[in-house]
């Protein structure tokens, strides 16, 4: 169970990594990342499912310069609590691209956002997008060697104090 | 003296990734000294909220109708940072456009 520090913001736990990952496709992979959110008590049961039914009708897969990357996100009524959930996957899987329907982008590196206040949203998201247009940091989270070398990666990168 | 532009800022939901592309444009025109106001709304509020609002421009991170009789400008670059430059040329000329 990830621990929790009451009085920090804290958006990244290394039980929530998931690095080597496979998935047959990014309802799978969305589905193995939100469960590992709903056991640490951070979504509610119907969190998985309005994710995949977000995700369907707007994709939220980003072909940026180094690695593909997907947000999928849902609405904050199915969030207790905020948490990413990060997956690094060996072999990559189609996602729909953000804003161009009909087109898929191989994603590498998944971040399932639980965003339990909507205010919240706008700066987790504002982070997320300037850490990936860092260049190298999305290539050195495809390298890290474990869940707490990316947890450390996130951390430095996406703050939101 | 230039006249204020108007430019929609659609998304899925209207307050993530749309927030981030308005604040995008408005930095974009204020570096280019064009005034304008901007306002979000749901991919699903377009149609509606053009026809009140009556935008210069639409720029979205999702689908939105194209026969608004007004530009719609795809605003994922400013998410996905591919072609950044490009969208904000593409922005910059018509803001600068004439009435």
């Amino acid at each position: 169970m990830p621990s929790m520090n009451p009085d920090h913001t804290q958006w990244f736990y290394e039980d929530l990594v998931l690095k080597p990952m496979s998935a047959e496709s990014a309802v799978d992979a969305i589905t193995q990342l939100g469960t590992l959110l709903q056991k640490g008590g951070f979504v509610k049961e119907t969190f998985i499912p309005a994710v995949i039914q977000r995700e369907q009708e707007f994709s939220t897969g980003l072909p940026t310069a180094e690695v593909g990357v997907a947000i999928p996100h849902t609405d904050v009524e199915h969030v207790l609590r905020e948490a990413i959930a990060v997956g690094v996957l060996d072999k990559p899987v189609d996602f729909g691209e953000m804003g161009n329907p009909g087109n898929n982008v191989p994603v590498q590196i998944i971040c399932l956002l639980a965003v339990a206040k909507s205010e919240m949203m706008v700066k987790i998201l504002q982070s997320l997008v300037e850490m990936f247009q860092t260049p190298g940091v999305l290539k050195q989270i495809i390298q890290a060697k474990d869940a707490f070398e990316i947890v450390d990666i996130f951390r430095q990168h996406c703050q939101t104090e | 003296m230039v006249s204020e532009k108007r430019v929609l800022v659609a998304c899925g939901t209207a307050i993530a990734t749309a927030t981030v592309v308005a604040e995008k444009v408005k930095e974009i025109a204020k570096e280019a000294g064009i005034p304008v106001s901007v306002i979000q709304c749901k991919s699903a509020e377009t149609r509606g909220r053009a026809m009140v609002f009556k935008p210069h421009v639409i720029v979205a991170t999702t689908t939105v109708p194209q026969d608004l009789g007004v530009p719609v400008i795809n605003g994922v670059p400013f998410l996905s940072g591919i072609g950044i430059d490009a969208v904000k040329a593409q922005i910059l000329e018509v803001l600068r456009k004439e009435e």
